[in-house]
């Protein structure tokens, strides 16, 4: 899989999966948004990747970089919370770096991403082990190209911010009351990474 | 509510810098904003507009209410942006690198919400260039009050 090169179609099937994957967990995100959060990431997130899906239908851009532009654009108006500009920014420099190559492959994609999650360090001025979406992307870029890699890795940086204590955003105001519940941030940024290898099957 | 206001007759003045007050509750923007022209004084008003909230009234920050808010007050010299925070400032801060959703010369401006707005809206109302207002504004920061 990891040769095959990815054109705008797999792209708008990542988006879907995605979608699809946020609404079915969408009650759990905001169960785990509740004790550390506003109790919002799940409808926030929902809200956003039904309009992605929904843009994504109607507009169906022709290159991965603009779907990834299109869709990080959309979140960033629709979503509501700080996800919105956060998952809008790795996507929109994502598909940026992406450019208007018709197809791209998988270390692209990676190398694509990584330029991403390094934009969403940069505009929320945290890094790994704050209890943050960084703690499942940055794993998840440095697993390297092979989706279902990227996916176990997303998913074990999520459940590892469970003893963590929260640094920035709203759980940071917790202080130590914030350790002992897993990010909500890197939860929905595990089922983003869980549907990429979902999308290639 | 939440669909801002623009304070002041300054409309036909080329010259005022406008103003954005962008927070997580609609209520708080419009409040700031009413205090912010209030405490300027009866003259020129500079141009004020609050963005807070979500389009149907819930707390959140809203990308459509804070561009449409800046376009509002563009009167061509610039337009300062003031915000409380989390998604208030992240979501600013993702327009400012999207590059075409917010007028040219609008500026994010690093001071506390409330006594930066004042400082803002008081200076942009006697006329003060971006620079000055933003620089009124991030000063707001050095006043201690204990």
């Amino acid at each position: 899989m990891s040769e095959t090169a990815l054109d705008a179609a797999f792209f708008i099937r990542w988006m879907t999966a995605a979608a699809a994957s946020i609404d079915r967990e969408a009650d759990r995100l905001t169960e785990l948004d509740s004790p550390i959060g506003d109790a919002d990431h799940g409808s926030n997130m929902q809200r956003g990747f039904a309009a992605v899906r929904k843009l994504l239908e109607t507009a169906a851009p022709q290159t991965p970089g603009a779907v990834l532009t299109a869709a990080g654009r959309q979140l960033i108006s629709t979503v509501g919370g700080a996800s919105g500009p956060l998952y809008g920014t790795l996507l929109r420099r994502a598909g940026k770096v992406l450019g208007d190559a018709e197809r791209v492959t998988p270390a692209e994609l990676n190398a694509a991403l990584a330029a991403g999650v390094d934009a969403v360090a940069q505009l929320g001025g945290a890094a790994p082990g704050d209890k943050t979406m960084l703690d499942a992307l940055v794993p998840a870029v440095g697993a390297g190209a092979a989706f279902d890699a990227a996916a176990a890795a997303a998913a074990e940086g999520a459940l590892a911010t469970v003893p963590l204590q929260a640094r920035k955003g709203r759980a940071s105001y917790l202080g130590e009351r914030s350790i002992g519940h897993q990010d909500p941030g890197a939860t929905s940024s595990a089922l983003l990474f869980a549907a990429l290898p979902e999308a290639a099957k | 509510m939440s669909g801002g206001t623009v304070a002041g007759a300054a409309g036909d003045r080329a010259s005022l810098v406008g103003v954005v007050l962008v927070s997580h509750s609609g209520p708080v923007a419009e409040s700031v904003a009413a205090m912010a022209t209030g405490l300027a004084g009866g003259g020129i008003q500079a141009p004020v507009a609050a963005a807070g909230g979500t389009p149907d009234g819930g707390l959140g920050t809203s990308a459509e209410l804070i561009a449409a808010a800046a376009r509002r007050v563009d009167r061509g010299a610039g337009v300062a942006i003031l915000v409380d925070l989390g998604s208030a400032v992240l979501t600013v801060k993702a327009l400012m690198a999207e590059g075409d959703e917010l007028p040219e010369g609008a500026r994010l401006v690093d001071a506390p919400f409330v006594e930066g707005a004042v400082a803002a809206v008081v200076t942009a109302s006697a006329g003060a260039a971006l620079s000055e207002v933003t620089a009124a504004a991030e000063e707001a920061y050095g006043y201690r009050k204990a």
